[in-house]
């Protein structure tokens, strides 16, 4: 039986990507940042995850605003990186799980989350970064992942709670699973920044640290979080972080924290990852 | 889920809404096209010409001639969009950070580096302007 071994939340900004794409995590402005993930791949590669359900937003680039699905999921064998306007990302092309992910998309439309199913679609930043991020420059991604693509650029983006709520469906699909998998969920984008507007540059450290700390502490209330409170207070594209309340949906209830990275900034962004196990993992 | 109405109390952001999707529709659509070389290569080739087949308002169009990215967004641009035309013209997401936010670069990438625009001062119009009478006063 398949079963959630753990939780990733971790930032997704394309500058991270340029980085690592240009060689350039040893400079004096990235160091920091790419020496705190180090840290990261080794705690995720110690939970042994067989696939990845990656829960991420497309930024104008696989939908244009001619569709925009509120939750859709990836069913396809591949998925390439896209070209974002700059040539697409010298990375691995995505590989997902076909008969997994319709076995997912299934159980979730039966159980009341009424999925839009993607045959075709191309990935960008938002989800290969934390790939780059999470498993390193690779030649191959080392397991299959399902891409779970979430609106939160055109409002009204899923409440917190519905992105919560999302989580626990999936549990159960995964545990209705008949194949042994260890599966390991990603919640990504965030954590507080503005990248429009006369006020960006926003940056929140103090509102971000609350909110690692309450997906252990209070994620329930955590989840029910209003919209306007990540756009004042963790500025406009903060409200990505809705995105991590699936991941944490996803995970039991007492799953404890193993590790946590914080750094400001990433070009406009403060760049969060936080990894949650479960207690039988 | 609050409305979209109820976010207009905070300063210097524009939410992407049913208004602004509407308005900027076509902008948008217009920066989108701009993820294919072949397009890129074209409009850099002839700006006015190729703009033509996306029905811009002057506003828009103007905006984007001058590269003016406040502009865009005012014109309900998206900055996930508008950012494809800064690909295409060479601005990174913080050089049309620091465009929009009406600074240089380098002063924008200390802000940045000294921990980003506080968020004290800047939750609300309100907070805002209290803080600018405040200075003011001394």
């Amino acid at each position: 039986m398949a079963k959630i071994v753990a939780g990733v939340g971790c930032s997704h900004v394309p500058a991270i990507g340029a980085a690592l794409d240009m060689g350039k995590t040893q400079d004096d402005y990235w160091k920091p940042l790419f020496d705190g993930f180090a840290r990261s791949r080794e705690v995720l590669a110690a939970l042994k995850p067989d696939i990845v359900i990656e829960v991420y937003n497309d930024h104008g680039t696989a939908f244009s605003l001619q569709y925009i699905p509120t939750f859709c999921m990836g069913v396809a064998a591949e998925f390439k990186p896209a070209d974002e306007g700059w040539g697409p990302r010298p990375v691995p092309v995505v590989k997902g799980d076909p008969e997994f992910a319709w076995h997912l998309v299934e159980s979730l439309i039966i159980n009341d989350f009424d999925m839009t199913i993607v045959n075709e679609m191309e990935v960008d930043h938002g989800l290969t970064v934390p790939l780059s991020l999470m498993f390193g420059q690779v030649k191959e991604w080392p397991c299959p992942v399902i891409p779970l693509c979430v609106n939160v650029v055109t409002y009204p983006p899923p409440s917190g709670k519905r992105c919560f709520a999302l989580g626990r469906a999936i549990r159960k699909a995964v545990q209705d699973y008949d194949k042994d998998l260890r599966v390991v969920v990603f919640g990504t984008g965030g954590m507080s920044h503005q990248i429009h507007g006369e006020r960006c540059g926003l940056i929140n450290s103090a509102w971000d640290k609350q909110f690692l700390d309450r997906l252990t502490s209070d994620p329930v209330g955590l989840a029910a979080v209003p919209h306007k409170d990540y756009v004042r207070e963790a500025g406009a594209e903060g409200i990505e972080m809705v995105m991590w309340h699936v991941m944490r949906g996803a995970l039991d209830d007492n799953a404890e924290e193993v590790y946590r990275f914080y750094h400001v900034p990433a070009s406009n962004t403060a760049v969060g990852n936080i990894i949650l196990k479960n207690p039988d993992a | 889920m609050s409305k979209s109405d109820d976010y207009s109390d905070i300063p210097g952001t524009y939410l992407f809404d049913k208004t602004a999707c509407a308005k900027g529709y076509n902008l948008n659509n217009f920066c989108m096209s701009l993820m294919k070389d072949e397009n890129r290569k074209a409009f850099l080739a002839d700006e006015p010409t190729y703009l033509d087949k996306y029905q811009l308002t002057e506003a828009q169009r103007k905006a984007v001639l001058e590269r003016n990215w406040i502009g865009m967004i005012h014109e309900g641009g998206n900055i996930y969009y508008v950012s494809k035309l800064g690909a295409t013209s060479g601005y990174s997401f913080e050089a049309m950070a620091a465009s929009m936010a009406g600074t240089t670069r380098e002063n924008y990438r200390a802000m940045m580096i000294s921990g980003g625009r506080s968020i004290e001062g800047n939750r609300s119009k309100t907070e805002q302007a209290a803080g600018a009478r405040k200075k003011g006063d001394l």
